[in-house]
């Protein structure tokens, strides 16, 4: 994945399917009017909608656009094409998405960082909680692929796994110059915020499909732990919940429980 | 001009965990209280299991006021401190709402370290710096106000010493109590029933800990469902015994409770004679001064010495109370850090469970033990809990068994997620000469006025436990069948911390300490203080009940005494 195959028909197959993904938006929320606002439109619900209208989908990956078969989608390990781009720029988005795969990376054992959406989550979180640390990003993304094209010539995206980890060993060990906070600062933040993408609750656009849950063997929220749930631990089967799929914890909910006393007016 | 309200008999300054215990018996005695809280309501809904968010994100103290007051800190007076992260946070309830909720009662020990060491061990013990002080008061004298508090609040536990009948499944080593807690403890786990049967066999004494935590249909509330994430939140049932949820409604009921939501306190007023007058707020842009006979303050051990210090008049030059200077000395953050970490070889089971269902030692605490031929005074509880979380999962540490980023570190974590855990140390914790608050000279909250700046640090006493701690602690694991242990660093600036004692103390000797044995100021008769403020000792676990204990003693105190306190 993240190859080229013929940037020119992949073009015209977004333009072409632009329509339609609006059209599956529609219709995947209509098809789930029980939870009148979806967690997060871009996660699972979304990709359901795909699978059913047997569209073929478009996604963005490291190294340019290429189309994705409706197989690719069932099997939950590809980037969703409705993901924007809230704060990053495509070009940081590439890097990005790379630097997460190298850190918690699919492999053998299972899906990695790539398959939680590591990246996307963090580029929302750029928007919101993490703001503070866009500049960081900025000036670091850029430094590491500087580093990259001199030390390999190309940008850190299009090079060799194994190059690849050399760079973020030489990040982690302080060694990349240019980056904010420093090297090793920034190898920090990153690795942090992967993290938290990867396993966080999937509300937050990370942790698609409970990758990242699963792979802890991490088996799922529950609103109350009985003594067999507890001496069951890992082996409880998973039970792949936001906590937001509890309307309780939603705007909408409507078992409200009244604040008492709270005088308004001094 | 500030816009004057009508005089009420008392104000409390601050509706969390000691605010609003003291409400109750205030109430319920026919008083007139008006509660100022910076925070609002918060309720069930407010509370999803939701790691990133209450764990990694703070909500919701990141958009509190107390956020923008942030302690600044360093570790010596010819240092520039350093402003943190606030570890309290604003709401009816107060901190009472997301802490862990171990509510225990002090040793007996703990109020008599000068005496108890002298008399023990003879002149030289107690550290040359220390200015610790016996209390005022004993355990035998707090007794019925911890009594009163656990039933009043809902307290879950297993008695160790009933009226001096002992029982092992409780702590073997408090003092005496008048009666059994109102509820069984916390239920036991895989993983607490290890490290338990661990302990025995090396013939220490394990117990479950107490927790202001149902267990049982209490007061209407139902018990607890082990779910976790209240470890940084509130409990979705209401299990866990806030303020907001137990003292407060009860005082509302009374109708003598008028309690005004964000309303942010910036000072006590005096009149010339030194007698307090009222306290002056701001609520959305306005000001309003609240006349009262009588102010309690109960804003957390910074916002308390901060509130006194701001509060400057012709009486009181140099801050509300403090003539003598004794405003923010004799402070402490407790020494509750400085863990041990253990990997097993099998699950632990512990991804439900929350960090009260525990299983604690006290064989090394206080003076549980004999210190003739150690180098220090005091101890540490030891505790282990449940408690697990993906995110913390993933973040564990790798016992240098795997890199800390890719395949290896996937497989390592992928294997060890339920494996590890990290003990909670509490240890004795002194005051000591230049450990203090005061106000920082340049760092400012959101409306301008300084904020506190602690500058302490732990010393040899406070190491020397630390480490003595650690070897227990590591004992205990091996011998419950850890493969890996891990000791992490000792100590050395005191932070901004959960549990911060000192800055009013109280004591008998005005010269030593801001308040009195009843928790009023010497220097300002009608101006009590409510808070681990007041502690001159820290004890070696939680603080919260013995908190609430003096906080309902000094209620009950100015109920019966009105005539004498009030003006």
């Amino acid at each position: 994945m993240g190859i080229v195959k013929g940037a020119a028909f992949t073009y015209l197959a977004i333009l072409s399917n632009c329509a339609n993904r609006d059209h599956r938006l529609k219709n995947s929320n209509k098809n789930n009017s029980s939870q009148p606002f979806p967690a997060d439109p871009s996660r699972r619900t979304l990709l359901k909608g795909a699978g059913l209208a047997g569209a073929v989908a478009v996604s963005a990956s490291s190294a340019g656009v290429v189309v994705a078969t409706e197989n690719q989608l069932r099997g939950n390990n590809f980037p969703s094409a409705l993901e924007a781009l809230e704060t990053l720029t495509a070009a940081e988005a590439e890097v990005l998405e790379a630097i997460c795969d190298c850190l918690i990376p699919s492999d053998e054992s299972g899906p990695g960082a790539k398959e939680a959406r590591a990246a996307h989550y963090i580029d929302r979180s750029l928007a919101s909680h993490n703001r503070d640390s866009r500049a960081h990003y900025l000036q670091s993304l850029m430094a590491i692929n500087e580093q990259s094209q001199k030390s390999y010539g190309a940008n850190f995206e299009q090079v060799a796994r194994d190059k690849q980890l050399t760079l973020i060993q030489a990040l982690q060990n302080d060694q990349i110059p240019g980056c904010s906070p420093s090297s090793r600062g920034f190898f920090a933040l990153v690795r942090d915020h992967t993290i938290d993408g990867t396993f966080c609750d999937p509300y937050y656009g990370g942790n698609r499909d409970f990758v990242g849950w699963d792979m802890l063997q991490y088996p799922g929220i529950r609103l109350s732990a009985s003594e067999t749930d507890v001496r069951q631990g890992s082996a409880l089967s998973p039970n792949h919940q936001s906590a937001y799929d509890n309307a309780t914890y939603t705007k909408m909910a409507t078992n409200t429980v009244k604040g008492r006393g709270g005088n308004q007016n001094a | 001009m500030p816009r004057s309200l009508p005089k009420t008999d008392v104000v409390i300054v601050g509706m969390g965990a000691a605010g609003g215990v003291a409400a109750l018996p205030l109430t319920n005695a026919g008083l007139k209280v008006v509660g100022l809280e910076a925070g609002g309501w918060l309720n069930p809904r407010d509370f999803a299991p939701d790691e990133l968010r209450n764990n990694n994100r703070n909500w919701p103290q990141t958009i509190q006021k107390a956020a923008s007051e942030a302690p600044t800190v360093r570790a010596n007076p010819s240092e520039t401190a350093v402003q943190g992260g606030h570890p309290m946070m604003n709401a009816v309830g107060g901190t009472s709402m997301h802490y862990w909720a171990q509510s225990w009662r002090l040793n007996p020990w703990d109020f008599k370290v000068v005496s108890s060491t002298l008399s023990r061990y003879g002149r030289g013990r107690i550290p040359e710096d220390s200015t610790v002080e016996d209390w005022p008061i004993s355990y035998e004298d707090l007794e019925p106000f911890y009594d009163k508090v656990e039933y009043a609040v809902g307290v879950s536990g297993r008695a160790g010493n009933v009226q001096g009948v002992m029982n092992s499944a409780g702590n073997i080593f408090e003092g005496q109590r008048r009666r059994e807690y109102p509820m069984q403890p916390l239920r036991s786990s895989p993983f607490t029933d290890l490290m338990s049967s661990a302990a025995a066999k090396m013939k220490w004494h394990p117990f479950q800990g107490p927790a202001a935590i149902t267990t049982e249909v209490y007061d209407g509330r139902p018990p607890c469902q082990y779910h976790g994430f209240c470890n940084k939140g509130g409990c979705h049932v209401q299990a866990k015994s806030s303020t907001a949820f137990s003292t407060i409604p009860k005082a509302i009921d009374t109708g003598n409770l008028d309690l005004v939501t964000f309303a942010r306190v910036t000072e006590i007023r005096t009149d010339v004679s030194g007698k307090v007058t009222g306290v002056e707020y701001l609520k959305g842009n306005e000001v309003f001064f609240q006349p009262a006979h009588v102010v309690l303050i109960a804003s957390y051990a910074y916002e308390n010495v901060r509130l006194l210090l701001l509060s400057k008049s012709s009486a009181f030059p140099n801050g509300l109370a403090n003539n003598s200077d004794q405003v923010g000395k004799h402070y402490m953050s407790h020494h509750q850090g400085s863990p041990v970490a253990a990997l097993f070889p099998e699950d632990l089971h512990n991804w439900y469970g929350l960090p009260a269902q525990g299983v604690a030692i006290d064989d090394w605490a206080d003076d549980n033990f004999d210190h003739s031929e150690l180098d220090f005074i005091g101890g540490a509880n030891l505790w282990v809990h449940t408690d697990r979380k993906p995110i913390g999962a993933a973040k564990m540490n790798t016992f240098g068994e795997a890199p800390s980023w890719g395949k290896d570190w996937k497989a390592f974590i992928a294997r060890n997620a339920d494996r590890s855990n990290t003990s909670y140390i509490q240890k004795t914790t002194l005051p000591y000469l230049n450990n203090y608050l005061d106000l920082d000279p340049s760092v400012k909250d959101s409306i301008g006025l300084p904020v506190t700046r602690i500058t302490a640090r732990y010393r040899e006493n406070e190491l020397r436990i630390a480490a003595f701690a650690q070897d227990k602690m590591e004992e205990w694991y091996r011998a419950a069948g850890a493969t890996h242990v891990l000791r992490f660093g000792l100590g050395n600036a005191m932070g901004a911390t959960t549990h911060a004692y000192g800055g009013t103390r109280m004591g008998d000797n005005p010269d030593t300490n801001v308040a009195d044995r009843w928790g009023f100021c010497h220097e300002a008769p009608n101006l009590g203080i409510l808070g681990a403020s007041l502690m001159g000792t820290s004890g070696s676990r939680n603080p919260t009940l013995t908190v609430q204990a003096l906080a309902w003693r000094t209620a009950e105190h100015l109920a019966n005494n009105w005539r004498s306190r009030a003006v």
